[in-house]
């Protein structure tokens, strides 16, 4: 297993948030982490990279207890694309990219041709590779987003923890944000919004609701209209609508 | 492979184009203004002669004197040290400047943001005024730097919560307690007996190198390489951190190991030099943006590069300072404050 939770419970300022939470992400596998706002999502995902220790319960990363592992061994297994995007100061996207390799050098190691070309193929494998040279703070949503991936890329871990990497996007941005990441083949777990998006991408999901796991598993035993209906207090009806795919030339 | 290399040599070529021939610039600008500084006074020195009285001192006899004993007194005993310090606290200050922004993560930060230097400048207050005899013999410079470190660790106490410090804590902290020293060393310049003590007084708070010494130079010149080395060697923990806490944890940052080692040295630092020169403003909010308009925000190079350009600045600001209203000397904040505020005020509207 990539990742392991065991009954973790979190607290914020002494407020518990979430409740005895058990999770697991196969070698290669994208599950997406679905439930309502305030419902202890985000939360869960910082747990799991150290922003926050849990009060409770036990964390593994590669089977090797998250606490035990330095900040440094913990990052090169574990990469991030959290919410808050980075940069008052005006950083390049190389720059932003070659942060991802970080948690590789000592202080006084020097940037050497292979961490440049890890950084370049990482730029080029999110497809944005021609925006090497733009400040990070000019970039558009989309593009701001696929950079932080190709940070994460260059920090060649071996799981992706993704906070909500679709919110603001237009429909066709979101779904290349999704078909990106779900190609990468990297152990990903992703706080997820859009329930159709989630089942259509991941091959498994976990629903939460109120700080606890309530579900998991396939996106058909998950999303049944009655567990959508408990948890999120709204009817789930089966219409012809139109359903939105990325063109294939795209 | 070819593709590879094509791919690699774009990114290298953007790494490092722009930062060898800046600093190449700038170093010889350094000892051009350095050299400038000292050839400029009430009485004219030739820098031809500067070179000699130099080589002199150093190596005694190695150069035919065509200076008179007065000359190389005035050049080796007070413009020499003076340019040389005007060197150091510009330096000093720059960084100081560049590692608060990274660290408050915002760019209008400045080293006189945590209150240092106001405690700093209320140690020297006490000694001016009340006289470093009932202050137990302190000197200025001594009593500067322990009122700087009174004003670090109220800061620090104030700023942390549970062991964490974060920024908005750290400013508002280091606001209120600057208030409360000015407020209290206001007081004390109030209540002075000597109205030319207090004069001078507040002609060193605005910041003076006038005071510069040979024996004054070895704990900022130390304390300043020392402190330059490591921060360079923390170029990547800066990066991560002026790109988001949580951002520098998912890169393996021990944020607030790293927050408290900053915040320490910089304290440091500030502390030293404000103990030397008084409380110059500006240095340290225009220095860094400069920096980084000409070679980009990592740190890497933002450091080197502020240091150099800092200790240019100063230099040409002390020089400024000396000769415009001479054979008055203007205090360096004056001057600072003329580049200065049009500067920052140009970056407020610049950052909408």
């Amino acid at each position: 297993m990539t990742l392991t939770l065991h009954g973790v419970s979190l607290r914020i300022d002494g407020r518990p948030i979430v409740h005895g939470a058990d999770l697991e992400i196969g070698a290669g596998e994208f599950v997406g982490l679905l439930g309502p706002n305030g419902c202890g999502k985000s939360t869960l995902l910082r747990s799991a990279y150290r922003a926050l220790r849990p009060s409770a319960g036990l964390i593994t990363v590669e089977g090797d207890d998250l606490v035990r592992l330095t900040p440094r061994e913990s990052a090169r297994r574990t990469a991030v694309v959290a919410q808050e995007t980075p940069a008052e100061l005006d950083f390049t996207v190389a720059e932003v990219v070659a942060m991802g390799r970080t948690p590789h050098k000592k202080p006084l190691d020097r940037t050497t041709t292979a961490d440049e070309l890890i950084c370049a193929q990482a730029l080029e494998r999110v497809a944005a590779g021609h925006l090497r040279e733009r400040g990070f703070t000019t970039l558009s949503g989309g593009e701001k987003q696929r950079v932080l991936i190709a940070r994460a890329l260059a920090q060649q871990s071996r799981l992706l923890l993704l906070d909500e990497p679709t919110n603001h996007l237009d429909i066709r941005h979101q779904l290349e944000i999704l078909r990106l990441v779900r190609g990468l083949g990297i152990s990903t777990l992703a706080a997820l919004h859009d329930l159709n998006q989630a089942a259509e991408y991941c091959d498994r999901l976990y629903l939460m609701d109120g700080g606890r796991i309530v579900a998991g598993g396939s996106p058909a035993e998950v999303l049944t209209p009655e567990r959508i209906s408990q948890v999120y207090g709204v009817r789930a009806v089966q219409r012809a609508q139109l359903v939105f795919e990325l063109k294939e030339d795209q | 492979m070819s593709q590879a290399k094509a791919l690699r040599r774009g990114y290298a070529a953007r790494v490092s184009d722009r930062l060898w021939p800046v600093i190449a610039v700038l170093v010889l600008a350094t000892v051009a203004s350095t050299l400038f500084a000292v050839t400029i006074g009430a009485v004219q020195v030739g820098p031809a002669q500067v070179w000699g009285i130099v080589a002199d001192r150093l190596v005694p006899g190695s150069a035919a004197p065509t200076w008179t004993p007065a000359q190389a007194q005035i050049v080796w005993d007070f413009r020499l040290p003076r340019a040389l310090l005007a060197l150091l606290v510009g330096a000093g200050l720059a960084v100081v400047g560049a590692v608060l922004q990274a660290l408050v993560r915002n760019p209008l930060a400045d080293p006189f943001l945590l209150g240092v230097s106001s405690g700093a400048s209320l140690g020297a207050v006490l000694v001016f005024i009340l006289g470093s005899s009932v202050l137990g013999g302190l000197s200025l410079s001594v009593a500067a730097f322990l009122g700087a470190l009174l004003a670090l660790v109220l800061v620090y106490v104030l700023a942390q919560r549970s062991g964490r410090i974060t920024p908005a804590r750290l400013v508002l902290a280091g606001v209120a307690l600057a208030y409360l020293f000015q407020a209290v060393y206001s007081y004390v310049l109030q209540q002075a007996q000597s109205g030319r003590a207090a004069q001078q007084v507040l002609f060193w708070l605005m910041g003076s190198l006038g005071g510069a010494r040979w024996e004054m130079l070895p704990i900022p010149t130390v304390v300043l390489l020392a402190g330059v080395a490591y921060l360079l060697f923390q170029h990547r923990p800066l990066n991560a951190l002026s790109s988001g806490e949580e951002s520098a944890i998912s890169l393996g940052i021990n944020v607030t190991a790293l927050r408290v080692r900053l915040f320490l040295l910089t304290s440091l630092l500030v502390g030293v030099l404000v103990a030397t020169s008084g409380a110059i403003a500006f240095v340290g909010l225009i220095v860094p943006h400069t920096a980084r308009m000409l070679v980009g925000a990592d740190h890497r190079r933002v450091l080197p590069v502020s240091a150099l350009l800092g200790a240019v600045f100063l230099q040409l600001v002390d020089v400024a300072a000396r000769t415009i209203a001479a054979p008055q000397e203007l205090a360096l904040s004056i001057v600072t404050a003329v580049f200065g505020v049009p500067f920052f005020l140009w970056l407020l509207r610049r950052r909408g």
